[in-house]
């Protein structure tokens, strides 16, 4: 699936690099805010779910290549965090929906296919 | 270290600044970019990503400076992280996932939890750890390029 359909069907906001949401495929996910954690047991073309907002994140979804970031709880990046998104084209989408409900839905919506 | 200690293998000398997590990553990310493009698998490139991301983060988060060298042999890929700094008194406990001396500040940016080194040790194929206290800190991580 790929990550347009994906924001569209869960009604995430998109806040940076819209021009690869259509390229990009969300191949799972992965839910946690420990960034080692994060580091270690992702893999690529995965989407991310968190409650971080600042930078480092950015270059934890860069270096493992994942798909995109989802922030969660109505939580709002960080102005530095969507400037290096950008640079480094890491699509980052946010939602008030909590964390739970998130990955319940994408974790749905991919095993459906 | 004179010039001449340097083997033809040395891809690049990173300089990190402890407490400069604003940059953290960009070192990974740089030592990233110089491994694509050389035939090096994406598996391997991202082993080092971890490697270098937890050595970067852990230089910043606790030592005074440091630097990171990067080395491309024709069997392996190594990395170095040497710096300047309080040291590690007992390298096992440092080693034992959950085991973290990081204070609220590191911990609020998601780090500190004392995964970083025992991530490096899951990652490498050879790893080594050296520590004089008050001093610094050695690191050695080896990742094969024939698996």
């Amino acid at each position: 699936m790929n990550l347009e359909t994906l924001i569209e069907t869960l009604g995430l906001k998109c806040k940076c690099c819209w021009e690869k949401l259509k390229t990009t495929e969300v191949r799972g996910g992965y839910a946690g805010d420990l960034l080692s954690d994060v580091m270690a047991n992702s893999s690529a073309g995965e989407i991310w779910i968190t409650r971080q907002v600042h930078q480092n994140i950015v270059a934890v979804a860069s270096l493992k290549d994942l798909a995109g970031i989802v922030i969660v709880q109505g939580a709002s990046p960080e102005k530095d965090t969507i400037e290096r998104a950008s640079k480094e084209g890491v699509p980052i989408m946010v939602t008030d929906m909590a964390k739970f409900e998130v990955v319940g839905k994408v974790y749905r919506l991919l095993s459906e296919g | 270290m004179s010039d001449e200690d340097f083997p033809e293998s040395l891809e690049g000398i990173y300089r990190i600044q402890g407490r400069d997590f604003v940059d953290a990553g960009i070192i990974s990310s740089e030592v990233k970019k110089s491994l694509q493009g050389k035939g090096i698998p994406e598996s391997i490139i991202r082993r080092i990503a971890v490697i270098t991301f937890e050595a970067e983060i852990n230089i910043i988060s606790y030592a005074e400076q440091g630097t990171i060298q990067l080395f491309i042999e024709p069997d392996a890929i190594i990395i170095e992280a040497n710096d300047i700094g309080p040291g590690i008194e007992d390298i096992d406990l440092a080693l034992q996932e959950g085991y973290s001396t990081a204070d609220d500040s590191i911990r609020e940016l998601g780090f500190g939890a004392g995964m970083g080194l025992s991530n490096i040790k899951k990652f490498s194929d050879i790893f080594e750890l050296t520590s004089d206290v008050g001093q610094g800190t050695r690191l050695k991580s080896i990742v094969k390029l024939n698996g």
